[in-house]
């Protein structure tokens, strides 16, 4: 492809395919644990020979408990499917595709309802898709597709009509801010790299090192919608002058880096990457590399580090990446959601992008990965500011099973919770700051009032102090110590004094770290400490656990009204700590408790109690 | 360009590039720091040199130092409680991972740890917690490596990877369990490891030391049936004072000998001397092998440090390397063949212990083919830090003596024999003799080769220079520290560097920043060129001697008219020269 | 987790050293390629014992103690290979309560394997894993899939047998 006509004809080859009938199957990582292999291959075989009908793999869409998931396009009307499997897939064959007849069983439901199609969830009406546009859409395995949703578009537009500087000012002007965890302005981070442009070699980097535990909407671009990422990569290099580009991406994500790397093989074959692209004289490139399990190369300047082939270990800023980055170049980085928002941003406009947020917040749109105590757990691309209580009760389906809401932890492991009183929170940056949490990358974890704060705090704690690099001294000892204190209380053997050590550490820890892994890794500690104080005096004066998650401080006890002496209990109890006649009460001896719960969950009678 | 910053209130003007830790020293004020060691480890680990800063009229922020740099208008905070706090939490943090032996560590009171947690009045139980526990590896004849202690600021690595380019030492596993080890948590003693000791004198406290041999010596000391006698090497005068509160720089020769005397050695020598008979050997040997097509360019081969490079790192080049043994290995050769005989002591007898600046040389007294007489040609090398404290222990004040001469008949040795001791200067001793031996005839004044010495205060790269003398152009190159070393030898191989002799020295800027020199605090070791300072002693020496060429030692030919004969001799060959093992990896 | 050394002989073949050279000469003059080099490595290998990174550091002119140290950053990167049996011990709070830290260490005792490596001759490696959600059943252990539960130091040697 050396020139845009040849792109725009490319677009309408694409659109101009049309089929009877389009069956799509989600097939990334989520899809395919949920067993869409079987389904997708049943839908075929039973298709071939059929030129009426056509079945295509396409990304995520991002409602996760219902996977896999296949979608059904029929004289312009479009038709979802969950929890399919290969029987199920045929059935929808022979019933739908065959003989007409949408089958509403496997459809979604809501208030009871058959829904037709995910778009007529409250799930999706609330969302607005930018990052995610493609997603669940496009075969993300085809170049074509991604050309026929304006692919490339924004691209060549910037290299024909616009100059770099105006580029940066766009970015600017839509006010797009870092998507990764810090919240960075993208377009200062572009312009703080710009200058010298075609003088001196420049990276164009993308981390698509995504660890936080419980966020993964990165993982289902790359998987979905693999040539955003690469487009709005070579925009970036347009804009600062740069030819070269780094994507690391986690080796935990095998069919990413497969989608990536066909991906950068076909723009290779269709001349969107390599030299004189367009014939405009602009040349770019593209590299893979891939993590080896280190949380902490999620960091910029680990990331480099590990780029360079070394153990991943931050450095000191300044100097800054934009000034002395990779291999010592001047270097932006930006992870792959703040990339998928690129091309819409040169395409629709910044104003466009102003307008997508709630007024008064941050620019554009949010994914947020919703896991949790949450009816409806998956990716959500919400405009900024929507409230914790929309994404929760109206997105969310609210917490399961009666339960009460009772915080939200977003950014994990450096993130902070928001408690039930400020759910009317409208989610952005800088609110966020306000009650003393982040973004982050978007992780939402939902608590409802059978999780135990204290526990939780130890949960995001011993997974930092797992990847903490070990380069410097607050992270590397304070966040053991940290850990340690927190396992007292959790043991029922802390004392107030450890609450104030707790406090004092943790503040330290934050404010002298070299990174930013070790900088907010304390959050999840300080937070709950702030919002959930009285939960922690519980363990350490009254050596009780409120939400009777903690072991070391719970009793279970049999009430001996309700026990009917039906042995079931004792029959189960993996210690023999519950003793007992036939018919007669038991007794549990705590001394032998190791507190597993089996008992609880065998009674049928609701004898047994933890407290 | 100066930009204009505020520290603590009062204004300064200062060199635009200078990191805020540098401005403050420009206002007299040393922030405290345990990792960095400027120009090779700037890495912002230890966190202990925080300071607030305000850029721009924005709020302060707590900031590294080390490697935070000024920016016109910065105004500078360097104690404040805020700081004092995070400092304190800090050194309790440290501390609650570090094994508290401070009674009877190696670097009491000169530990930087040590002194900080005084200043700032630490209380070492605050955080207690897990402590992973390390056996001790004992492995090196040299070093000696106890990770209980060690604070993880990696000075050690830094010094052995960026500084010396050799990386035998690294961080191994992450977070918690991070440690300083060797590949696949092999034992000092069992890697490539050239007990160069750069590792030691970086250690801010006691993690890296010296195997100590002084209770050798005094067993030997007190044994009858020993005669102990001791030689010092060039640069333990010029290091010795600091053991004992002289600024760096300080010749202590009369002191050092006379409390040597004080601890009963039977005899107090001067190196020096074998350092002429080394340039009397090692010249006849380069001219010898020009004449006769001998392995060039030949190598000097007094540094031990640097011959175990050479054999593990280039075992290609151990046929360039002289077959002299190292001035020590001479000393200790000659004491029990030619002394022996002379003074009618069976050579089982004697107790030969060397002072150097060295913590390599304790290696090389093990080495192979270094036993002229059967017995070990040195029995003990100990470090200048050994012999300071030795001093220490025996009560001798030593800044109250008054000074006393070498014994004889080794007492003395040329102002060539003296510079051994600072880079370069072997060379400018051999080509002084070689010169003369060349033209047939003595040179009107003593050759100087300021080329070959070390340039502009710095040790990067390597020096070159021709000489001409008569008809003939001698071609040479001189490096010190092994990094600079391989790229030299690289040089050599790839043939883009064509010379005739090569002085390699282990240390960058010689024996006068040996593994073995006294511990100067990283604010010292940062702020003052210690060896420019310490080899001013050895060319003041030079400057200042009677005699400043090797070949014009009467002692030396005394040797050769009593016992070998003439340079090279076989008697020679068997006593005064050695052989090289090509390692490898 | 610090990472164990292995004790199992290298059984590297030529092919294999054959694979892994082209690898490291594809990355000649490649900025920053030791982290794929080694992931090829590990490919070709399945793990990265001394003979493999030595190989590597000869060839790459890099000090094997800097690429010791990246191996051991990396949490993927392994020191060991599996065993041909592979031993999952819980250590999860029930299990760990009813004896299981005995279990493992007679199982190690009786393979003369350590927790966390694998046995000299290739043939078990052993771990210890986190709760497997098989309290009822605690102590577990798991040999390459097959869950055996209320175990007693007893029965250890009984259970081997069948692997061996």
């Amino acid at each position: 492809m050396k020139t845009i006509s040849e792109l725009y004809a490319a677009k309408e080859v694409e659109n101009s395919k049309t089929y009877p009938v389009l069956v799509t199957v989600g097939i990334a990582t989520c899809g395919l644990a949920a067993g869409a292999g079987p389904v997708i291959d049943k839908l075929k075989e039973l298709a071939s020979g059929n030129a009426d009908v056509c079945v295509k793999q396409v990304g995520c869409i991002g409602i996760c408990q219902h996977e896999p998931i296949c979608e059904v396009y029929v004289n312009g009307e479009r038709f979802t499917y969950v929890k399919m499997n290969a029987e199920k897939a045929a059935r929808v064959y022979e019933q739908h595709i065959l003989g007409g007849r949408p089958v509403e069983e496997f459809m979604l439901t809501e208030k009871g309802e058959p829904v037709q199609n995910l778009m007529g969830t409250t799930f999706m009406k609330l969302q607005k898709r930018v990052a995610m546009r493609n997603c669940g859409i496009i075969d993300p395995e085809s170049i074509d597709e991604y050309i026929g949703r304006d692919g490339y578009r924004a691209l060549a537009k910037v290299l024909t009509e616009m100059t770099p500087d105006g580029v940066i000012q766009q970015v600017l002007d839509s006010g797009l801010r870092g998507r990764g965890g810090g919240g960075f302005p993208t377009g200062l981070k572009w312009r703080f790299a710009c200058s010298n442009r075609g003088q001196v070699k420049k990276y164009v980097c993308c981390n698509a090192d995504e660890g936080d535990p419980g966020a993964f909407m990165d993982r289902s671009v790359l998987e979905g919608d693999p040539h955003s990422v690469i487009e709005a990569m070579a925009i970036a290099a347009y804009a600062i002058g740069s030819d070269e580009g780094y994507i690391y991406v986690r080796a935990e994500y095998p069919t990413a880096i497969k989608r990536l790397t066909i991906a950068i093989e076909q723009a290779h074959r269709y001349g969107l990457l390599g030299e004189n692209i367009f014939g405009t004289g602009f040349n770019f490139d593209v590299k893979l590399r891939f993590g080896a399990g280190a949380f902490v190369c999620g960091e910029e300047t680990a990331l480099m580090t590990s780029i360079e082939g070394n153990r991943g270990e931050p450095r000191p800023r300044p100097p800054f990446p934009a000034v002395k980055g990779l291999f010592a170049r001047p270097t932006i980085l930006n992870n792959v959601e703040t990339y998928a928002n690129i091309a819409q941003i040169i395409l629709q406009g910044a104003d466009w992008y102003q307008s997508l947020q709630c007024p008064g917040c941050a620019a554009g749109t949010k994914v947020f990965a919703l896991t949790g105590k949450i009816t409806n757990t998956g990716l959500v691309e919400i405009p900024m500011g929507t409230t914790l209580r929309t994404i929760i009760e109206d997105i969310g389906g609210g917490v399961p099973n009666g339960k009460k809401f009772k915080a939200a932890q977003t950014g994990g492991p450096s993130g902070g919770c928001i408690p039930a009183s400020l759910i009317d929170t409208p989610i952005d940056y800088d609110n966020l700051a306000k009650i003393g949490s982040i973004i982050g990358s978007g992780g939402l974890i939902v608590m409802d009032e059978d999780t135990c704060m204290v526990d939780m705090a130890r949960f995001f704690l011993d997974f930092t102090v797992d990847e903490s690099c070990g380069k410097c001294a607050p992270c590397r000892i304070g966040t053991h110590r940290l850990l340690e204190i927190l396992d007292r209380i959790i043991a029922g053997n802390g004392t107030l004094e450890d609450l104030d050590k707790l406090e004092e550490l943790a503040t330290y820890v934050k404010s002298a770290s070299l990174c930013g892994l070790g900088q907010t890794a304390p959050n999840p500690v300080i937070s709950t400490l702030v919002r959930f104080r009285d939960e922690y005096v519980a363990h350490v004066v009254d050596k009780k656990c409120p939400a009777g998650v903690c072991k070391n401080l719970l009793r279970y006890r049999i009430l001996e009204d309700k026990c009917k002496g039906c042995t079931a209990c004792a029959r189960k109890c993996p210690v023999g700590a519950i003793s007992g006649t036939v018919k007669n009460p038991h007794k549990i001896d705590t001394s032998k408790c190791i507190k597993c719960g089996v008992c609880m969950a065998t009674c049928k009678f609701g004898a047994i109690v933890k407290e | 360009m100066d930009v204009n910053v505020k520290i603590n209130g009062k204004d300064y003007a200062v060199k635009q590039g200078m990191t805020v830790l540098e401005a403050a020293r420009v206002a007299n004020i040393d922030i405290p720091t345990l990792c960095y060691l400027k120009d090779i480890n700037e890495i912002g680990a230890c966190r202990l040199c925080l300071v607030e800063v305000s850029e721009g009229g924005k709020p302060f922020k707590m900031v590294t130092a080390c490697v935070y740099p000024v920016s016109e208008g910065m105004q500078i905070l360097t104690n404040t409680p805020k700081i004092n706090a995070a400092r304190k939490t800090n050194l309790q943090l440290v501390l609650s991972n570090h094994e508290k032996k401070c009674l009877t560590c190696v670097r009491s009171t000169t530990c930087e740890l040590q002194r900080l947690c005084n200043e700032y009045k630490v209380d070492e139980d605050y955080f207690k917690g897990d402590q992973p526990k390390f056996a001790i590896d004992a492995s090196s004849p040299a070093i000696i490596r106890d990770n209980n202690k060690c604070i993880l600021c990696r000075r050690c690595v830094a010094a052995c990877k960026t500084m010396q380019g050799i990386g035998v030492i690294g961080a191994n596993d992450r977070g918690f369990d991070t440690h300083i080890g060797c590949q696949f948590e092999k034992d000092l003693g069992d890697v490539a490891c050239v007990n160069c000791g750069q590792c030691i004198v970086a250690c801010p406290v006691g993690a890296l030391y010296e195997r100590d041999d002084t209770d050798k010596v005094r067993a030997a000391i007190t044994d009858p049936t020993k005669k102990v006698y001791i030689c010092t090497a060039p640069s333990v005068r010029a290091q010795i004072g600091e053991c004992f509160g002289y600024a760096p720089g300080t010749d202590c020769e009369p002191q050092m000998v006379e409390a040597l005397k004080m601890l009963g050695f039977d005899g107090v020598f001067d190196m020096n001397l074998t350092a002429d008979l080394t340039i009397i050997e090692e010249a006849n040997e380069l001219i010898s092998r020009i004449q006769n097509g001998g392995t060039l360019p030949m190598m000097t081969s007094c540094s031990p440090g640097w011959i175990k490079y050479c054999e593990h790192y280039f075992p290609e080049f151990t046929e360039n390397l002289s077959t002299c043994k190292s001035p020590q290995q001479m000393f200790g050769a000659l004491m029990k063949t030619y002394f022996a005989q002379k003074e009618g002591i069976d050579p089982k007898d004697i107790f030969f212990v060397s002072a150097i600046p060295c913590t390599a040389k304790k290696f090389e007294v093990g080495r192979p083919d270094q036993s002229a007489s059967g017995y070990p040609d040195v029995d003990v090398a100990v470090t200048t830090r050994e012999v300071g404290r030795m001093i220490q222990q025996a009560g001798i004040d030593f800044r109250a003596l008054k000074g006393t001469e070498f014994d004889k008949p080794f007492d003395f040795g040329s102002g060539a024999g003296a510079i051994f001791g600072a880079t370069g200067g072997v060379m400018e001793a051999a080509l002084r003799y070689a010169a003369e031996i060349i033209l047939g005839k003595p040179l009107e004044k003593p050759l100087e080769t300021p080329e070959i010495r070390r340039q502009n205060g710095s040790d990067d790269g390597y020096r070159t220079a021709t000489y001409k003398v008569g008809d003939l152009d001698v071609k040479v190159a001189v490096a010190s520290g092994t990094k600079n070393a391989k790229q030299l030898l690289e040089d050599v191989k790839s043939g883009k560097l064509d010379v005739q002799f090569i002085e390699i020295m282990c240390c960058p800027g010689g024996c006068v920043n040996g593994g073995g020199q006294p511990y100067q605090p990283a604010s010292v070791r940062n702020t003052v060129d210690l060896r420019a300072l310490r080899a001013s002693v050895l060319y003041n020496d030079d400057i200042n001697c009677d005699i400043r060429e090797s070949q014009k030692n009467a002692a030396v030919w005394k040797l050769y008219e009593e016992f070998f004969g003439t340079p090279n001799s076989h008697k020679a060959h068997e006593v005064l020269h050695t052989s090289y093992i090509k390692r490898g990896l | 987790m610090k990472k164990k050394l292995t004790t199992v002989e290298f059984r590297g073949t030529p092919e294999q050293e054959a694979k892994l050279l082209a690898v490291i000469a594809k990355y000649e003059g490649v900025d920053g390629k030791m982290m794929p080099v080694l992931q090829e490595a590990q490919d070709i290998y399945g793990y990265l014992p001394i003979e493999v990174q030595k190989i590597i550091a000869e060839k790459t002119g890099t000090p094997l103690e800097e690429i010791y140290g990246i191996a051991t950053f990396y949490s993927q990167f392994k020191l060991n290979p599996n065993g041909v049996y592979s031993i999952a011990v819980c250590l999860g709070t029930a299990c760990y309560v009813k004896g299981s830290q005995a279990i493992i260490e007679e199982i190690s005792r009786q393979l003369g394997v350590e927790v966390g490596s694998t046995s000299p001759d290739g043939k078990y490696s052993l771990e210890a894993t986190r709760c497997i959600g098989a309290c009822g059943l605690a102590p577990v252990m798991t040999i390459n899939g097959d869950v055996y539960g209320r175990m007693t130091k007893d029965q250890v040697a009984g259970i081997l047998a069948k692997y061996r």
